[in-house]
């Protein structure tokens, strides 16, 4: 297996690469030098020398991917994408463009993210798993009927909506949370409960619907069948049987967004008023600061890439017939 | 069934007298004499030396003390001492350094002196940069790279100390300015007015040493001399100005030209210590009458008082209706009034305004998504609160910023720019017909006053009434300014030769290109509305719609036709407006003359202006000017915004002041009616947690018995 991920990593530095350059060009072909220059040093009364100084200062005054002024290999090196490129595959993500150190804000707002993410994936699973196998269990009655039309309704509804929606009846009307805010330590916990509440009602839809749909796969399978024809009853052939068996492709979607939990989400952050990492990379696109925007994608595609070489793995943990070679 | 419904009205019940549960602050924080705000976007910076937006003002202006204020009640604005003991007075001397008398011509006038004397016995806040040992040695400006980088918070260097402010802090700051690695956004403008400061950026760029690993060691600006800021004394210095430049002293009133003591810099300079972002950057040391105690920009920022604050008293003179508006209740009173102010992250309008209804903030601005809940207008166009918000005791504070949106012709365009007639006519026909009462009306909620020239109201130079209309674009009826009928805006149209809106070459509709920086969907119905307006001449206008890098590009390089732009005032002085219509300011040439307009009588009468002290003879050059501007039409003038902000009952001392960022410290509130609101008005509303219990049961009951029967029944 120590192989296997070992050349798993191999692999993901083309694609590192690739993301990279993908990243650099996209950013370039809308923002230049000049005009990151100017974001950080205003619109008023900016000259071009405070410009240049600017650009030097933070590495932008060299040509983006190829000096043709410089001899040899130098020409590839000697660029805003190699020298901003190669600190960021030893993690080094330097400063931003306003001159704050990207390593410590990411090590600062990962929690928060992390503080949403992580209850909203449990306690979605859970109650996802839950409700889809009631559905099972109570499959071709008007149960099954009304919530397939519920959740069909659930998934229609923009998840914006239930972000106001959420703030303005709990926060709002019902006084029972504040609509937003954060905290550090526990004192977040008051902080958490809407967010988190709105990311598993939000969920619900969709999380459900998927797992219904891996139930059913099960539940007509000979083992099913041989369970009830030893006259199990049918919530312990739900819950104690086709679970498991179904347990695997959900698992090995779970393992897969593990990583990313830490990503943080744009939307939710951004009205809760949580200091996570989605607001921070919104925040750097709106401030055009390529520093932090290139260290987030590069983040987001190692964890990424890292959740399916988990998925890989957990594969032969929860299925002994896999082996990875 | 009965316990449910008992448990139901228990838990109804029990919302009864309980403090509010949405309060987002502690528990503890509840009557204290706190003030509470929010910030829509994290400050860049907050070394006054870089700091140039509104959003970072409002936390270093408190913290921070340039010599001098504007005071906070007085109309027109005006300038008054805060460390300094007086406002100076420039000294005029020739190129042979001969004294000159006030009056002199400022053709001969080779450089002013501002000699600046602070007031002695200002201690710094309480820091650690200050701390010392035994030994009075400074404890903290030996730390090795290991101990700078376990710095965490600057709570991590808990001794702190003090020492009191001189000149020294106030020039070591104007050498900042021109340290080039800071990137002082008007180093390039004081390069043209400090004496020396050009040779001294050089100077300074030779003598420091090279950053090592990214961070730059620490260079004692203290060690190079300059000729443009000299200490005279302990509390003294001298600020010398290349020929002369009265708004000179507004600069002086800002930020850019508060105190930095070197101790500081050193401190934060330390190799280590930036990688955990404890910059100078992001941790003022200041005079002021506020510190930052919490300094977490992606949460929130909280300032408290000063414990060391030289004191100063609430104003006693005001303009007459302040009186009557309660503004001089205070006076005499020792500043400031709260102890802390907490500015929370708000990214977004809706929980920011549903939290200032909840009582949660104490002031408040009006987004369009609430604007119609709260304010009203009455049969007389007046602005007023809507019956809910005077209800809740909440109070509107309105006034014309010092700004204007301008609708900018590019006077380098052979067809809408130059000198000639037909342009000219051209213009002023536009002029009347984009409509900017209808803007004001449609995209501002009302929120703004159509300008009649360049000067915003509250600028020396503006004039109010009929005196004060635009007559090419206006005429007063009714004691009121209305906009000239579209037949007279035609008839211009034909006298230029475009008669019926057709370009007499091609025998087609005119097509006009408008440059606009609002590409995304909210701007589609500006857009849409602007291309009607110019369609009323039987102009075709394209849209060229495009983000704000590139319209800017389009500004630089002249390409754009029409374009609509803003400028917000840095100081209250005419020249700060006219200077954007000033020929060698153009745009083209890397100025901010957007319009890239260039009249030699009207550049002569600006710098004549420019010189001049407020009186008479001023405004009657203003006159001049204004009219040429009406006459010529580089502009259509578009209007000056208003700001609209609420504020709550229990907050007082609250009075617009478009100029001065330091008004925290005279703010007032009254915690324990704020306290007794919030709890009013957030009781928690329990019984629909009991009702979805309710439903999730009663939801059940059918599923249980299905289940039942299912599991008794034989296999089918």
């Amino acid at each position: 297996m120590s192989a296997y991920i070992i050349r798993r990593l191999l692999y993901a530095l083309p694609i590192l690469i690739g993301v990279n350059l993908i990243t650099f060009v996209l950013f370039f072909v809308v923002n230049s030098p000049d005009d990151m220059a100017r974001m950080q040093l205003g619109d008023k009364r900016v000259t071009q020398e405070a410009i240049d100084t600017w650009k030097a200062e933070h590495g932008y005054d060299l040509p983006l991917l190829l000096n043709e002024e410089a001899r040899g290999l130098d020409k590839l090196t000697e660029t805003i994408f190699f020298q901003k490129s190669l600190k960021l595959f030893a993690f080094d993500f330097g400063s931003s463009d306003s001159g704050r150190d990207i390593g410590y804000d990411i090590s600062q707002r990962m929690w928060p993210s992390l503080a949403i993410a992580l209850p909203v994936l449990l306690v979605g699973l859970s109650i996802n798993i839950s409700y889809a196998l009631m559905i099972i269990f109570f499959r071709a009655t008007y149960i099954d009927w009304g919530s397939v039309v519920l959740l069909v309704a659930m998934m229609s509804i923009s998840g914006l909506f239930y972000i106001i929606g959420g703030q303005f009846l709990i926060g709002k009307l019902f006084h029972l949370v504040p609509i937003s805010g954060y905290d550090t330590g526990f004192d977040a916990t008051k902080f958490l409960i809407l967010p988190v509440l709105v990311g598993v009602v939000g969920g619900i839809g969709s999380g459900t619907r998927l797992y219904r749909t891996f139930f059913l796969e099960e539940v007509n399978r000979d083992y099913v069948r041989t369970a009830r024809a030893k006259g199990m009853r049918e919530r312990v052939v739900l819950f104690r049987h086709v679970l498991k068996n179904a347990m695997i492709p959900i698992l090995t979607g779970v393992v897969a967004v593990l990583p990313l939990l830490f990503m943080g989400a744009l939307i939710t952050e951004s009205f809760f008023g949580v200091p996570g990492l989605g607001s921070y990379t919104i925040d750097a696109i709106n401030r055009q600061d390529f520093s932090i925007v290139r260290a987030m994608v590069f983040l987001g595609s190692v964890l990424y890439i890292l959740g399916l070489i988990m998925t890989d793995v957990s594969y032969t943990l929860v299925d002994p017939r896999v082996r990875l070679s | 069934m009965r316990r449910a419904l008992a448990a139901i009205a228990l838990l109804a019940l029990g919302g009864c007298g309980e403090p509010p549960w949405n309060n987002p602050y502690p528990d503890e924080q509840a009557g204290d004499n706190v003030l509470y705000g929010a910030f829509g976007e994290r400050p860049k910076h907050l070394d006054p030396v870089r700091s140039y937006s509104a959003n970072e003002y409002a936390f270093i202006a408190q913290i921070y003390e340039p010599p001098l204020q504007y005071h906070f009640l007085k109309r027109p604005y005006q300038l008054i001492p805060l460390t300094a003991e007086a406002v100076p007075v420039p000294a005029y001397y020739d190129a042979d350094g001969n004294a000159l008398p006030a009056d002199a011509d400022p053709a001969q006038i080779a450089f002013s002196e501002y000699l600046v004397r602070i007031r002695p016995g200002i201690l710094y806040q309480p820091h650690p940069a200050f701390a010392r040992d035994e030994r009075g040695e400074l404890l903290y400006h030996g730390l090795d790279r290991a101990r700078a980088e376990a710095v965490d918070t600057l709570a991590d260097l808990p001794e702190t100390g003090t020492r009191e402010l001189t000149a020294e802090d106030y020039v070591y700051q104007i050498k900042r300015l021109a340290t080039p690695w800071l990137h002082s956004p008007i180093s390039g403008l004081m390069g043209k007015h400090i004496v020396g400061f050009e040779a001294l950026s050089e100077r300074i760029s030779e003598l420091a040493p090279a950053p090592v690993d990214g961070e730059r060691p620490f260079f004692d600006l203290r060690t190079v001399p300059f000729e443009g800021a000299e200490v005279v004394d302990r509390y003294s210095y001298v600020i010398r100005i290349n020929n002369r430049y009265p708004q000179f002293q507004y600069w002086l009133a800002m930020p850019f030209f508060a105190p930095m003591p070197w101790e500081a810099e050193a401190l934060y300079a330390q190799p280590g210590m930036k990688q955990s972002n404890i910059t100078l950057d992001w941790y003022p040391v200041g005079t002021g009458a506020f510190m930052l105690a919490e300094n977490n920009p992606n949460l929130r920022m909280v300032l408290e008082r000063n414990p060391n604050f030289h004191g100063e008293r609430y104003p006693s003179e005001g303009m007459p209706e302040d009186a009557a508006a309660g503004l001089l209740k205070d006076a005499g009173e020792p500043l400031p009034f709260v102890e802390r102010a907490v500015y929370s992250l708000e990214k977004e309008s809706i929980p920011y305004w549903n939290k200032f209804l909840q009582g949660y903030y104490d002031s408040s601005g009006i987004s369009s998504d609430a604007f119609d809940q709260a304010i009203q207008f009455d049969a007389a166009g007046e602005a007023g609160l809507t019956e809910d918000m005077r209800e809740k005791g909440i109070d509107l504070a309105t006034a014309v910023d010092t700004s204007i949106w301008y609708m900018g012709f590019n006077m380098v365009d052979p067809v809408l720019g130059g000198d000639s007639e037909r342009a000219r006519l051209l213009r002023r026909a536009i002029s009347i017909a984009v409509d900017f009462e209808e803007y004001i009306s449609i995209f501002a909620n009302g929120r703004g006053v159509a300008a009649q020239g360049p000067l915003p109201p509250g600028i020396f130079g503006h004039r109010e009434g009929e005196a004060g209309i635009n007559p090419f674009v206006y005429e007063w009826h009714g004691g009121k300014p209305v906009r000239r009928g579209l037949d007279e805006a035609k008839v211009l149209m034909e006298q230029a030769g475009y008669r019926d809106g057709r370009d007499p070459e091609t025998g087609r509709p005119l097509t006009i290109y408008y440059e606009a920086m609002d590409a995304g969907p909210d701007g589609k119905a500006r857009l849409n509305w602007m291309r009607k307006q110019f369609a009323k001449l039987g102009i075709e206008l394209v849209v060229r719609a495009t983000d704000y890098n590139r319209f800017q590009e389009k500004m630089r390089e002249g390409t754009g036709q029409v374009f609509m732009w803003g400028w917000n005032a840095d100081y209250p002085d005419p020249e700060n407006f006219f200077f954007l219509l000033y020929g060698p300011n153009k745009k083209i040439d890397g100025g901010e003359n957007a319009a890239n307009y260039g009249n030699p009588v009207f550049d002569a009468l600006f710098e004549q202006m420019k010189n001049m002290d407020d009186g008479p003879q001023r405004q009657a050059i203003i006159d001049q000017m204004t009219e040429i501007l009406r006459r010529d039409a580089p502009w259509s003038f578009g209007f000056y915004p208003k700001s609209f902000s609420l504020h709550h009952q229990w907050l007082y001392n609250v009075k617009p002041n478009l100029m001065a960022n330091n008004t925290l410290k005279y703010r007032r509130l009254d915690p324990s009616v704020r306290e007794v609101l919030r709890e009013q008005w957030n009781p928690p509303v329990l019984w629909p947690l009991g009702a979805l219990v309710l439903v999730l049961a009663l939801g059940a009951l059918p599923a249980i018995v299905i289940a039942r029967r299912r599991e008794r029944s034989s296999a089918r």
